[in-house]
């Protein structure tokens, strides 16, 4: 199991260093320069000094050789600092802490009603007897995934705050705010679980283990839930895995929608801005989100499925 | 805005977007709607007011962006202020100035009793400070610092009068100290980092105080008691009669129009023809009125081999069809280029004879000029295709179908256009290294100096222009305080402009507002941007 552990763990690092290294070099590679941008890009550039421009560029290191450069930020990105961001001169490091509780919130009640719907669409659709309401109920995660988040969020705005005046259209405040993104962000990543899960549970339906248990009588609530649920509940989770690393990206697209404060916004405008050490914060951020969720994913697999850590007992896997 | 807001890039529009003049277009909520509510002006209440982006910074002197623009305007004055009707500068914090005969030196007399909100008191230190600080800015202080080039000194002469000294003749700085970019700030506050002033805001003697700033949520700002300095051009005496004023950001068009229409907030900025047809219903006005300052626009390289044939350039002018441009693409009332200036700007020459669309005498032109039509209708000589690229930034989602209408209004007299879209990070880069042909732009600014920034062959030169009278006439405007001999001027170098066609006006940039109709006095300064101080809602 200690093999397992350091395994994931060493891959982890390798993607966080991987990313940060792959952001690095594109955004040095993109043509245009920070320091024109952050100096107005240029409609009044007559008016820049060239001499203010080139200390701009020495004060954020940009005069230095790429090679250097990356050094430069690699080693301060280790020690979690990230420079300042070009476009408001505040820490990369607390422009991101003060957007990062906004976006987990919206995006963990996302994740929260995406397993909900999408589970109990899936649980829902398997069970019923129904042939034509079974047809109906697994139409729908297709169509889910397919409409546009961004559409997805217009509707319900227009629909629960414009006409309804139930939940308001914009802003961070409270749950009543959370409510609409919340259920944006939910519709495509539920429809995925909801899809994965279907699946795997009528194929889990399908096995001779849940033969078995009909045939000694467990009820058919029982067989669903005990036994194939937690049977296919192991593919569900890996997509859990992916979701959250596209729930991170649709932030983008619904924070805007909503008005709402986040990660989202800050990468949306930073890239606007060209506001390089933003982005790189973000990247590298965004990445360590997913490599560690991934990693939770990963370590909590043998729990489930013993088979997956060969070497040792399940003893070490909780260790 | 849809999707792609017409003006998102926050450092940009401010680019775009800089002082000006001005005359409404549009009946605006000026207080005299019938059937809504008492006619009355009456004190009280908050504005809610959502813009589309926050550039990050609540520093007057910094902002660039009209949606930043719009609220920290209200918490500095300015020592003048300029008729959006008439361009002509008017007291503000300064009671008189006196500027000598070679636009060298200029005289500021202050009023007496201005405070800050922190209770400090308004002296020509303050202000010394002030423009001594603005050239240390940095990066996002490039507006102000533009005013201030080329300035030798500032001296506090007595405790209320002030001086400032330029090296060369600068006939603009008058105007300049009208605008927000050189609002003035409190000694403390001058003295803090341009980061500081940026993230926690500024102390001034403005109607209204910054209460918070929440960075792309909201801004808000509480009326100033006890406040009686207001520009000579303000209609209501002493206080503002608004209690608070809250600034929403709301990036995406169409929640910030279902938003004024479900009456979640009272106003809304950066109103695009898709979002006019929702905001009908008869709740709401919008208020219209053009950018003064360079005409949305070709410029031109005119070093270019083909385009240093002056034919060739009329030529342009003469196919586009400026009007088909404003009706199809524009936002309802976007006037069609009738000079390089926009008619808002003080001093414009109405030219809309010279920019007449004329497909026949363009074909003609390019005939004389030795173009001869090819069998796919693009014209050529001495096996040289007609063909240029135009150079587009990504900057305002009216660019493109702008653009593309171009294209076709350009083949039809047999040139072609490719168009060629950059980053817009690069526009100065672009402009800079002069590898285009054509480049789509403008430039706002309620000064007619901004021709010289933009078309002088002894600064940057961008476009490349061969030394000719117009730098005399150039240089001559802004070394000039005699007003009829600056408009003469400036008349002068708008048809040199336009004649040689340097430059390719097509559109003005208009800027459109949508409020309640609830909302009285939201009116348009010089610049385009909105003073609140006079605004009440009943």
């Amino acid at each position: 199991m200690r093999r397992y552990v350091i395994k994931r763990l060493a891959q982890a690092v390798g993607v966080l260093w991987a990313a940060y290294t792959v952001s690095f070099l594109v955004l040095n590679w993109l043509p245009g320069d920070p320091v024109t941008a952050m100096a107005g890009a240029g409609m009044d550039s007559g008016d820049v000094d060239p001499a203010r421009l080139a200390a701009l560029r020495h004060e954020y290191g940009f005069d230095k050789p790429v090679l250097v450069q990356y050094a430069d930020y690699l080693g301060r990105a280790v020690r979690g600092d990230f420079g300042d961001s070009v476009a408001t001169g505040r820490p990369v490091t607390s422009t991101l802490a003060d957007a990062l509780p906004q976006t987990l919130q919206l995006t963990s009640a996302a994740l929260l009603l995406a397993v909900l719907l999408g589970g109990g669409l899936a649980v829902l659709a398997t069970y019923t007897a129904r042939r034509w309401l079974r047809q109906l109920l697994l139409s729908l995660p297709p169509l889910g995934v397919s409409v546009p988040t961004f559409w997805v969020g217009l509707l319900l705005v227009e629909t629960f705050s414009f006409r309804l005046h139930w939940f308001p259209a914009f802003g961070n405040d409270g749950l009543k705010g959370l409510v609409l993104p919340a259920l944006t962000l939910a519709v495509p990543t539920g429809a995925q679980v909801a899809q994965v899960l279907a699946k795997s549970l009528l194929t889990a339906l399908d096995q001779a283990y849940a033969e078995t248990a009909r045939a000694k009588g467990a009820d058919r609530w029982r067989v669903h839930l005990r036994h194939a649920l937690r049977n296919a509940s192991l593919p569900a989770l890996t997509v859990v895995g992916l979701l959250v690393g596209q729930l991170i990206a649709g932030s983008v697209v619904v924070e805007t929608v909503f008005s709402r404060d986040g990660l989202g916004r800050v990468t949306a405008a930073a890239v606007t801005a060209q506001d390089i050490p933003v982005v790189q914060g973000v990247v590298a951020f965004g990445a360590l989100i997913f490599v560690t969720t991934n990693l939770v994913i990963d370590l909590v697999y043998p729990l489930l499925d013993p088979r997956i850590v060969v070497a040792s007992g399940r003893r070490a896997a909780l260790a | 805005m849809n999707a792609l807001p017409a003006f998102r890039a926050p450092r940009w529009a401010p680019l775009a977007a800089l002082l000006t003049t001005g005359v409404l277009l549009t009946a605006c909520g000026s207080g005299d709607d019938p059937g809504s509510g008492s006619n009355r002006p009456k004190s009280g209440g908050t504005l809610t007011f959502a813009v589309g982006s926050d550039v990050g910074c609540v520093d007057p002197q910094q902002v660039g962006s009209n949606e930043s623009i719009y609220s920290v305007r209200q918490t500095v004055d300015s020592l003048t202020d300029q008729d959006p009707s008439t361009g002509k500068i008017v007291p503000w914090l300064a009671r008189s100035w006196d500027i000598n005969a070679d636009a060298t030196e200029f005289t500021f007399h202050l009023r007496s009793g201005v405070t800050f909100s922190d209770g400090s008191q308004l002296t020509a230190q303050v202000v010394k400070d002030n423009f001594d600080a603005v050239p240390k800015l940095g990066a996002l202080g490039v507006l102000a610092q533009g005013y201030l080039s080329g300035v030798k000194s500032t001296t506090a002469v007595d405790p209320l009068t002030v001086k400032v000294t330029f090296k060369e003749p600068n006939a603009q700085f008058l105007q300049a100290t009208s605008t927000h970019s050189l609002g003035i700030e409190s000694s403390p506050s001058v003295k803090k980092t341009p980061q500081q002033k940026c993230s926690d805001g500024v102390i001034g003697s403005g109607p209204f105080v910054l209460r918070q700033y929440v960075q792309n949520q909201s801004i808000t700002l509480a009326k100033r008691t006890g406040y009686d300095w207001g520009s000579s051009l303000w209609s209501k005496k002493g206080e503002a009669y608004l209690d608070k004023l809250v600034f929403k950001v709301i990036p995406e068009a169409g929640v910030r129009a279902g938003s004024l229409q479900s009456g979640q907030v009272d106003a809304i900025s950066s109103v695009g023809k898709a979002n006019e047809a929702a905001l009908g219903g008869g709740q709401v006005t919008l208020l219209r009125r053009a950018n003064p300052g360079v005409a949305f626009g070709l410029g031109v390289n005119n070093s270019r081999p083909l385009l240093k044939d002056v034919k060739v350039r009329q030529a342009i002018l003469a196919a586009i069809d400026r009007k088909q441009i404003a009706d199809t693409v524009f936002p309802t009332g976007t006037q069609p280029a009738t000079s390089v200036l926009a008619h808002t700007t003080p001093d414009y020459t109405d030219l809309s004879s010279d920019l007449a669309f004329d497909a026949a005498k363009a074909k003609s032109l390019l005939e004389a000029a030795g173009w001869k039509a090819g069998s796919d209708g693009i014209r050529a000589k001495d096996g040289k295709r007609l063909s240029l690229t135009i150079s587009w930034f990504p900057n305002a989602a009216t660019n493109q179908p702008a653009l593309e209408l171009v294209q076709q209004q350009l083949k039809a007299v047999g040139i072609d256009v490719v168009l060629k879209q950059r980053q817009v990070s690069q526009f100065a880069t672009t402009l800079q290294g002069g590898d285009f042909d054509l480049v789509w732009s403008n430039v706002t600014r309620s000064d007619p100096d901004i021709l010289r920034t933009s078309f002088s062959s002894r600064l940057a030169n961008f476009y490349r222009l061969p030394a000719t009278s117009l730098d005399t006439a150039l240089s001559g405007q802004a070394a000039t305080t005699d007003t009829a001999k600056r408009e003469q001027l400036v008349d002068e170098v708008q048809k040199l402009i336009v004649q040689n066609a340097y430059n390719v006006p097509v559109v003005e940039l208009q800027t459109q507002l949508a409020v309640s109709k609830k909302v009285h006095s939201l009116d348009f300064d010089s610049g385009s941007r909105i003073q609140l101080h006079d605004t009440w809602i009943g």
